[in-house]
This record gives C-alpha cells, sequence and structure tokens, in this order.
C-alpha cells in the first residue's frame, strides 16, 4: 500500500476531519442527508440537449462576440451572492497573479490561505477506492453552499425553475461552491449528489460535465476532473470548474493526430507540452466525444492508472493526461525541489494554472519549475505507450493510423 | 418555458457602425480605402461585440457577402466547423495583448466553401492616448504550395492532398493542386503554410492600410498610428477589457476610485439607453450628475461611506435620466469594489436596476441574482484583463 501526506484541500465549510465529525442525523445545519434533504429548495437548470454535428454552428447574422450567457448569468451571480456573505474561506480576489515569462505562458498564483489545514494521509496505490459514509462528503455541506440543481435535457432550449425540491428518486446532480477558490466562480459540479457515488468516471456524468462547459458557452469556463491517486481531495464523484479569461498552456500545446475512431472522434497526443497526454475532439456528436473519453477513462481506473481530465473551449476539447505524480512521490522519487513547494499537480496545475502557497515560490516562479513538476507527474515514454495501447483497445480502435 | 436574453441587444444599422468608424477620420476616408485592392477589413473594440466597422472590396469579393451582411458581425463569422481552433486561439490573444499576429486559418466564404488564407492583423493606436482605436487585418488567400503535418515540421509536399500523404515525411514531388480543386481535402487539412511571397503581400497591404489611416486621422487632427507611442492613460481600459465587458447586457459602469473625483472610465450600451446620455457625456464625469434636487442625500452618504470603506451596498436611490421626457426613476443600485490581478482595489462597479424590474417574471433569473452576476462579470474581466499587460 503506498500513502503520501498532504494538505487536502477544503472545499466545504463543513469539510471536518473525521474523528471530530461523530454528528450521527438531525444536525441543524440543512444539509443533504436524510435529516434535512426534505425542506432543501434549489434553483433547477435543465440545459439545452448537445449540438450533434450535422447542427454545428451556423453562422448567423448576428454572429458577434457572444453576451453572457444564461448559466453564465446563473453562476456568477449565485457565486457572487456567497462572496458577499462571506462563504468563501478568504478573498480570492485579493491573491495577486501573473504570467510566468516564457513560451508556455504558465499562470502562477499566490493563495497563501487555501492549503491551511494539517497534512492528512491519502493512498495513492488505488484509483478505484469504495465510498465511505463516514468520510466527509458532498451530502454533509449546508445548502447555503449549493447553488442550483444541474440536469442534462432534451430540449432544444434550456429551461428554468427558481425553486425546486431535491426528489431523491430524480438522482439530482447540483453545483456548489469550492469555499478555497482558485479562481472566481469556482465551483463543484457532484453528478447524483444523494446517490454518493465514489471519485470514479462513467458515461453519464462525463456527459453532464460536458453538457455544463457546452451551456456555459464561454471558452473560459473549464471543468476538470481528478481521479484518486491524481490529487482528488474528496472520494465523492465531482468535477470542479472555474472562470480564467486567459489561454491555458494545455490549449496551446501542439499536437499530432494519432488516431480517428468510427464515431469520429480524433485522438492526438501532446507533443510540445511538458507532460504525456491526449486530446479528445471532433466526433459525429457530443454525446460520440463524451462515450469515447469515458471508456478511455475507465480503461484508466481499471488499469489503476491514476489520471486527470480537462474539459476545455466549451466542451469541444478534452484532454486526458494520466500521471504518476503521487507514486513516486510515496516512493521518494520526486525532486527536492518540486517536492517542497508543495504544489500537487492536479487537472489545473498541470493545464498550467499553478497555485503556490509561498511568497518566495511566487516570486521565484519561473517556468522551467513548473515544467519539471509536470515532467516529474509525466508517464514515461515507454509506460506512455503502453497506456495509450489499452486506451484504445477499449474504445475499439484497431491500430493507430500512421503505425508501421 | 425558455430561457430569452435579459435586455435586448442594440442593433445599430450598417451606416451607424460605419458612422462611428469616419468619425475618427477626416472626409473621404471611406473613399481613400475603398481603392486599395487588398482585402482587409477593420474593427472596432470599443463596440460592443467587437465588430467589423469597415470591409474594403477585395474582402466583399473574396467572400461574397456584401457590404450590409459584413459591417456589423464579428470576425468569428467567417470561420467555421473545420477552423483550426489553435489558430483562432492565436488570433483571439493577440486582440487580448493588442499586438500583430499573422497566421494561416481557414475561411468560409458565404456559399459556404472553405478556402485556406493569410490572416495579418494589427492593431492601431491613438497617438495621443495611447489605446487601440481599431484593429486592421488583412487576408492574403494561400495557393497551398507548402504545406504541413502537425507534428510541426514544416515540409514542401506537393501534389495530392490525402490524409494518409500528410503523416508521412518527405513526399515525392508533384505539381501542386490549386487550392480549390477539393474542398473536403482542404477542410482536412491541419495546416497550410503560407509562402514567403504571401506574407510580403500581406505585410505590404497592412503598409498600405495604415498609410491611409494614419493621413486621414492627421487631417482630422486624432493621429493614429502603427506603434503604441506613449502609455496608455489610467483613465483607458484596455481593449480587450472592453470587449469582455461589452458581453455585459446590463446597464453598469466602471469608476476609477484612483483618479480624481473617482471618474466614470466605462459605462454599458444598456446604462447609457437608460440614463439618456452619450457615451463621451458621461465618460470623465462622476455619477453625481445623475442625482438632482430630490435625490435623498443620506443615502449618498451611506454610498460615500461604503466607497470608502471598500465595501459593496445596495441603496435604492432617486436618479434624473436625460431622456426626452428628463424622468427620473427609482435606480436600485449595487456597488462593488473591483480588484484587479495584483490584489488592489481598481474599479469600482456600478449596476443600475431599474426598481420597476423588481417584479419580474419568476422563471426568469432574480432581478437581485442578475444583478450580482453582472459584478462576478466584471470581477472575472478585470482580474484576467491585467494579467495579459504589463
Amino acid at each position: 500500500m503506498l500513502k503520501i501526506k498532504r494538505v487536502p484541500t477544503v472545499v466545504s465549510n463543513y469539510q471536518k476531519d473525521e474523528a471530530s465529525d461523530g454528528s450521527v442525523g438531525g444536525c441543524g445545519r440543512n444539509c443533504l442527508r436524510a435529516c434535512c434533504v426534505d425542506v432543501a429548495r434549489l434553483p433547477l437548470y435543465v440545459c439545452k440537449k448537445l449540438e450533434t454535428s450535422g447542427e454545428k454552428v451556423v453562422v448567423s447574422h448576428e454572429a458577434r462576440e457572444p453576451p453572457v450567457a444564461f448559466l453564465e448569468s446563473l453562476v456568477l451571480g449565485e457565486w457572487e451572492d456567497r462572496y458577499q456573505r462571506g462563504l468563501f474561506r478568504y478573498d480570492l480576489t485579493a491573491c495577486v497573479t501573473k504570467v510566468i515569462p516564457g513560451k508556455y505562458g504558465f499562470i502562477a498564483q499566490l493563495n497563501e490561505g487555501r492549503h491551511l489545514k494539517r497534512p492528512t494521509e491519502f493512498r495513492v496505490d488505488k484509483v478505484l477506492q469504495s465510498f465511505d459514509g463516514s468520510k466527509f462528503n458532498f451530502t454533509k455541506v449546508s445548502q447555503e453552499e449549493l447553488l442550483f440543481q444541474f440536469e442534462a435535457g432534451e430540449d432544444a432550449e434550456a429551461r428554468f425553475f427558481p425553486c425546486m425540491p431535491l426528489v431523491a428518486e430524480n438522482s439530482p446532480s447540483v453545483v456548489a461552491i469550492n469555499v478555497s477558490p482558485i479562481e472566481y466562480g469556482h465551483v463543484l459540479l457532484i453528478p447524483c449528489v444523494l446517490d454518493c457515488l465514489p471519485q470514479r468516471m462513467d458515461h453519464k456524468s462525463m456527459l453532464l460535465a460536458l453538457h455544463m462547459a457546452s451551456e456555459a458557452a464561454n471558452p473560459y469556463f473549464r471543468v476538470g476532473y481528478n481521479s484518486l491517486g491524481a490529487f482528488a481531495t474528496i472520494n465523492h464523484l465531482h468535477f470542479q470548474a472555474y472562470y480564467l479569461a486567459m489561454p491555458f498552456p494545455l490549449e496551446k500545446a501542439s499536437s499530432k493526430e494519432v488516431i480517428t475512431t468510427d464515431n469520429g472522434v480524433k485522438i492526438s497526443e501532446l507533443l510540445s507540452h511538458p507532460m504525456r497526454g491526449l486530446l479528445f475532439e471532433d466526433g459525429n456528436s457530443m454525446q460520440g466525444l463524451s462515450d469515447t473519453v469515458s471508456d478511455a477513462c475507465i480503461c484508466l481506473q481499471n488499469n489503476n492508472v491514476p489520471f486527470n481530465v480537462l474539459i476545455s473551449n466549451c466542451g469541444r476539447q478534452i484532454f486526458l493526461m494520466p500521471q504518476c505524480y503521487a507514486e513516486k512521490q510515496a516512493l521518494g522519487e520526486v525532486s527536492t525541489e518540486v517536492f517542497e513547494s508543495q504544489v500537487n499537480p492536479a487537472v489545473w496545475e498541470i493545464s498550467g494554472h499553478m497555485v503556490l502557497k509561498r511568497k518566495e515560490d511566487y516570486e521565484e516562479a519561473t517556468e522551467e519549475k513548473a515544467c519539471r513538476l509536470l515532467a516529474d507527474a509525466s508517464l514515461s515514454e515507454e509506460r506512455f505507450k503502453e497506456v495509450n495501447a489499452l486506451i484504445f483497445e477499449a474504445i475499439g480502435c484497431s491500430k493507430p493510423r500512421g503505425g508501421a | 418555458m425558455s430561457i430569452t436574453q435579459s435586455s435586448a441587444s442594440l442593433f445599430s444599422t450598417t451606416e451607424e457602425k460605419e458612422g462611428t468608424f469616419n468619425a475618427r477620420y477626416s472626409l473621404w476616408i471611406k473613399e481613400a480605402l475603398d481603392e486599395l485592392p487588398h482585402s482587409f477589413t477593420i474593427t472596432d473594440p470599443f463596440i460592443s461585440g467587437h465588430p467589423i466597422v469597415f470591409a474594403s472590396p477585395g474582402f466583399l469579393k473574396m467572400t461574397g457577402y456584401s457590404r450590409e451582411e459584413v459591417i456589423g458581425r464579428n470576425g468569428r463569422a467567417f470561420q467555421g466547423p473545420k477552423t483550426n481552433r489553435r489558430s483562432i486561439m492565436e488570433i483571439r490573444e493577440a486582440i487580448r495583448e493588442e499586438r500583430p499576429v499573422q497566421v494561416s486559418i481557414l475561411n468560409y466564404r458565404k456559399s459556404g466553401s472553405p478556402f485556406w488564407m493569410l490572416f495579418h492583423m494589427i492593431p492601431v493606436f491613438g497617438n495621443d492616448d495611447g489605446r487601440v482605436i481599431h484593429f486592421v487585418a488583412v487576408q492574403v488567400p494561400i495557393s497551398g504550395q507548402k504545406m504541413r503535418n502537425g507534428s510541426g515540421c514544416s515540409e514542401m509536399v506537393f501534389g495530392s492532398c490525402r490524409r494518409e500523404v500528410c503523416l508521412g515525411s518527405f513526399v515525392h514531388q508533384e505539381r501542386a493542386l490549386p487550392v480549390e480543386c477539393d474542398e473536403q481535402e482542404l477542410e482536412n487539412w491541419e495546416h497550410c503554410e503560407a509562402s514567403e511571397s504571401e506574407k510580403l503581400k500581406s505585410a505590404e497591404a497592412v503598409g498600405s492600410v495604415l498609410s491611409v489611416l494614419t493621413r486621414y486621422s492627421e487631417f482630422a487632427g486624432r493621429l493614429v498610428c502603427g506603434k503604441r507611442n506613449c502609455l496608455r492613460g489610467a483613465d483607458c481600459l484596455s481593449s480587450s477589457l472592453v470587449i469582455s465587458l461589452g458581453r455585459i447586457k446590463q446597464s453598469f459602469v466602471l469608476t476609477n476610485p484612483c483618479l480624481p473625483d473617482m471618474p466614470i472610465v466605462y459605462a454599458s450600451d444598456a446604462f447609457l439607453t437608460l440614463t439618456g446620455y452619450k457615451r463621451h457625456e458621461v465618460l470623465g464625469q462622476n455619477c453625481r450628475f445623475l442625482s438632482g434636487v430630490d435625490t435623498d442625500s443620506s443615502v449618498l452618504y451611506e454610498m460615500k461611506e461604503c466607497i470608502l470603506k471598500g465595501q459593496p451596498c445596495t441603496v435604492q436611490i432617486l436618479n434624473y435620466s436625460n431622456r426626452k421626457d428628463k424622468s427620473t426613476f427609482w435606480n436600485l443600485l449595487h456597488i462593488s469594489p473591483v480588484r484587479n490581478a495584483s490584489g488592489k482595489t481598481a474599479y469600482f462597479v456600478g449596476v443600475q436596476m431599474e426598481a420597476s424590474c423588481k417584479d419580474i417574471e419568476s422563471k426568469e433569473l432574480r432581478p437581485e441574482t442578475r444583478q450580482l452576476s453582472v459584478v462576478g462579470a466584471v470581477r472575472v474581466a478585470v482580474r484576467s484583463s491585467f494579467m495579459a499587460t504589463c
């Protein structure tokens, strides 16, 4: 069994240490467990159906810089409300941030308030672990941290209901605030929250995440996923998302096409990024793209390979990044300097957004250091080839094109 | 129940858009630009949506659109499903950083047929205030004699443009196919490198357009130039910030607390409609021009206190409009300090809401939420825009 010690991110104000969480029902704080869920009332957003390639972007006469979409207004408005009510552990906008000079454009932020808890142990050699109800999970958050329910719809237009109860039979999904935000609008998407699913990718959840990225209609609103072993903090199925109106280095990486699946999904290998990974795009429909990526993730899970996923450009590009940093850390193979800054390469760091907790790390941040962190997290070329072979088999592709 | 956009977006006519362009330069600017043989467009980042305000006859001929169909649209209108996302990103970032860019990109004509072109864009700065007045974009069609595959190494590939061929290294020489030959294949090219002569053509075209603009702006006493000759003033927002703010359709203003008398540095179109003022009448002014005889001074005092403490507040205040009827209205005003990437307060945002709009149909966002969403959108825009420019 491999373990590491790290400071878990506090994503909810009700995230207590296991030892002190002795509460048994009837908590009186409006959570989502049986004690309080019946009185829960949240807005419900039902998004419109996803585009298929036949209906792709039709150039309309009014094609202009798109106005703020409804979902974006909902997220921003509710987030600002919680922000002004003081629900976040610190004022994110007071954290200085800059672009590290260099060709990649890594983004560095000095955030001294994000990692204040004492370190706990995390098991890093099992990507699939069962849900543990005694640990913190998202049914224990207070409803004030929940912004709205989110559902994948089938109609041509989205629908909004300002006040709806949470009905367990419908397996509602919710969007909550992350009380230790990296950037403005940092939220958690929790599919089927009441079903208490462990942090494990499945087709329906990936599709929901894609819906969210697509509906937000803003390329600067990305949705990310960390598997266990790739720095997911909570073993309760969730995605993260936030707004940053800058390109991520990962999004600027050049790539080389490796294969196109039968349903038209183009899979490419990243070339110029310090960490090896795959890019999934196109496809005959967004559902097809979603399913292909899900198949790949499930394959990695079943083979115990930790990974991160970045959904970018309104759901049109999905990056799949297998990693081995935690394993290296547990075996003492991480270079000392990278380890001392205690930056864990989760999905945002891998995308190029570095949140640094010490002033000296921020002031002395260089592109070289960022690259070294990512290089340490990256699979070796050999291992990456092996993993790719597993993935291509799992998604039903025979040999990658261009191969001998 | 479907969701509709909140306040109606303002649709200027072609004439109005062109009018704002003409206003910067002296008479006959349009005629002078029309005489240039090149394909180019000129956009105005200070108009919401960053639309095209001038399109050359060469551009209209190349794309097959009429002038009315082009003026007012964003450059993105000519992209399509197979346009390379990295090219789109490069252009977007160049706009944000207010710098030139030269990139090959796949565009689509009105007929729907795709074509490759070299897109060369430069910012045009006001000589006296250092801000971006326009972006000039030149389009040079690429003949496709050189192609590049996705691996990033430039190789000479002639002849058949099938995908399989593209992935190999050097391929046997054949005559180059003209670029319109097979559209299906055109779309599948990852990249199409422009030749040196095509690059020279674009630079030449950019130079020609710039010199016409410079000449005619000089006549008008408001010189523009290709380089930023002075630091943008503190009362001037970067074009990228203005473009981001232009996406917000509600009434709001940005004021700068670091300048004397905390003047308005940005006013949304909706604010101008609500208050009946013109943009040039409000920029540089303190918001107090909206108050009048019957405005409660204790409310004004409350606002001032919050501003000094750097706290958000919501007040109900009687405002006086400059609309035709000179009517007053109850303004549910929310103000909040907004920080930039340095973590310090750079602006205050004021979001106006006519009190009569409070009881809005229950199936839409609550007005309070909508008001706060404006604050949130402004926060994102301000924080991000300051990270790009030094």
